[in-house]
């Protein structure tokens, strides 16, 4: 099978992440890394990948240094890397990403799977995945828990908050895992040494024909008009129980109107 | 006025909070229309006719319900077309947030997700969200087509305003492309009798200091009329349901009361409840970040504090 798995170079959710005076992410000031919800979809791809005559290509859309994103993804064992960079591309908002990530798609063609992960760590809208089935015309099986691949069609499980289903489709067709699908594995030495002799394309979106009106910050569809840091939680009371604690707990919950 | 819609959430016609939550946002943008997708409208209509819907969209179609997402937003299309509507709301889950994504592309309309809270100035509506794990706070427009907008349980207080709720039957032919994803078995979640996690007022967490335990924290959840929540660390080890997994991969709640029992607080927890009106935790470890985010804690064992607050609780109740 040939798949193209779709990640983010996000800022560290460990960070102190903030914004720039435009309103969108500061990149500057906090490193980045391959999104962690996106390391499941790799890992997936690797494993319906396994044995397998196919290729496995990771893309991703981002500045220069989101080529550390695709390292990441080499090392654990992805064949290939397509890096979208161009000047005209920041700020752009979901919409605008899943258009140039369609394109790119398209671009790299005979694709039998688009996998992605649930959402990214600092957008976290979670959709981006049914934007690009909607703009590729694929059938979209997203948020599954467990998946497996068969006779040209993809069967996986997603939870909803009513009732667990159980989905199908056949490939062509976009795929989206969540963290509850097994844990990623950690690039080895020998994976991190052949990472450094596999191609890195590089597109810009005249490459992709994609005109750069249709991207970036002044083209978004939404506008951030507005951004304010919460203020600091005060550090209320802490107790240590010696013997009264659950008492003393139920007391202040009196106090605050809960009972 | 032109018309909002707001898609209907419900089972087999049971109207949720959330859709009369909406409805009274939609008042303040326009003219209200709901958009019922499924059967058993009739069960739905006093409801939606008590919050203000002055029409019923209504949607009955098998394919729908058979498929994955597809479908679902080529109805509300469909109906987008016929009410040419000043805005679109629907509740914030992962099916409604896929299907207003869909809509957005094929409409070309921008699209805000997982609002915290909706704000109308004359014929200017804008949302806001909390992002970066509950620090930061952003206000955004939409500025292309009309607003999309998935909006979080809880914002406001409903209000009841009565209209008619006229029925208007919409026919949708879900085109072959929206029918790749076949649903082919659905179970439903085993009901605990417990509130929603998202929509109660108090929530309850368990964490990797009950061992898998998770009874006095049922028990204490019981007697506060609270719903259950777990850290990442407790449903990975099985102890409790995925569905119940509150953080950044699981469900964000903003309850009146949050308390955490056995949990340390890595910043994936705290991105799911740190908008938390108050917080309270009970923790062996002086040490636990938790504590940094709490408006009383504990040190001490979950095992010995939670049932005696539950007594206390209880004594006070009577």
């Amino acid at each position: 099978m040939n798949i193209v798995v779709c990640v983010k170079y996000v800022p560290d959710a460990q960070g102190d992440r903030s914004f720039e005076d435009d309103n969108t992410t500061d990149r500057e000031g906090v490193d980045g890394l391959l999104s962690e919800l996106d390391e499941y979809a790799v890992e997936q791809a690797l494993r319906a990948n396994e044995g397998g005559e196919g290729e496995i290509t990771v893309l991703t859309i981002g500045p220069d240094a989101a080529a550390d994103a695709l390292k990441k993804a080499l090392q654990m064992g992805a064949d290939k890397a397509v890096h979208v960079v161009d000047e005209a591309i920041a700020g752009s908002d979901a919409p605008a990403t899943s258009l140039v990530l369609a394109e790119a798609i398209k671009k790299i063609g005979a694709v039998d799977v688009v996998m992605t992960g649930v959402a990214s760590t600092d957008g976290v809208m979670g959709v981006v995945p049914a934007m690009l089935a909607e703009r590729l015309g694929l059938p979209q099986v997203t948020q599954l828990s467990q998946l497996s691949f068969a006779d040209g069609k993809v069967t996986g499980r997603r939870d909803g908050d009513v009732a667990s289903e159980t989905v199908e489709a056949s490939l062509p067709a976009v795929v989206g895992v969540t963290d509850q699908t097994d844990e990623a594995r950690y690039p080895s030495f020998k994976g991190i040494m052949a990472a450094k002799k596999k191609p890195v394309e590089t597109w810009s979106l005249a490459d992709l024909g994609v005109d750069a009106g249709q991207v970036g910050l002044a083209n978004a569809w939404t506008t951030v008009e507005n951004v304010t840091k919460r203020p600091p939680r005060e550090q209320g009371t802490v107790v240590t129980d010696e013997g009264d604690g659950g008492a003393k707990l139920a007391e202040f919950l009196s106090a605050q109107k809960f009972v | 006025m032109a018309e909002v819609l707001v898609l209907v959430d419900h089972t087999d016609g049971t109207v949720k909070k959330t859709t009369a939550e909406l409805l009274t946002i939609a008042r303040q943008i326009g003219t209200p229309a709901a958009v019922f997708v499924g059967s058993n409208v009739d069960a739905a209509r006093p409801r939606l006719a008590q919050f203000g819907a002055e029409k019923v969209y209504v949607i009955d179609n098998a394919d729908i319900d058979g498929y994955l997402v597809a479908p679902l937003a080529e109805a509300l299309a469909a109906v987008v077309e016929q009410a040419s509507p000043a805005a679109v709301l629907l509740p914030s889950n992962g099916t409604t947030k896929e299907a207003a994504a869909r809509l957005a592309i094929k409409t070309g309309s921008g699209l805000i997700t997982d609002a915290t809270a909706v704000q109308v100035e004359g014929d200017q509506v804008s949302a806001s969200q909390t992002v970066f794990a509950g620090s930061y706070t952003t206000t955004c427009k939409v500025t292309k087509g009309f607003p999309i907008i998935t909006v979080k349980p809880n914002v406001l207080p409903p209000k009841a305003s009565q209209a008619g709720a006229a029925v208007v039957n919409v026919d949708v032919a879900v085109s072959d492309a929206a029918k790749g994803a076949k649903v082919t078995d659905r179970q439903p979640k085993q009901k605990s009798g417990r509130p929603e996690l998202t929509e109660a007022a108090i929530v309850v967490s368990g964490g990797r200091g009950t061992n898998g335990d998770f009874s006095p924290v049922e028990e204490f959840a019981d007697t506060l009329g609270a719903a259950v929540g777990a850290s990442r660390a407790a449903v990975d080890a099985g102890w409790y349901p995925h569905s119940n997994q509150v953080g950044q991969t699981g469900k964000q709640v903003s309850p009146q009361l949050y308390v955490a029992a056995g949990i340390s607080g890595a910043i994936q927890h705290r991105a799911g409840m740190q908008t938390s009106k108050t917080i309270v935790a009970i923790n062996k470890d002086e040490e636990a970040p938790i504590f940094e985010l709490v408006d009383f804690g504990v040190v001490g064992d979950l095992f010995a504090v939670l049932p005696q607050a539950t007594e206390a609780v209880k004594k006070a109740k009577n």
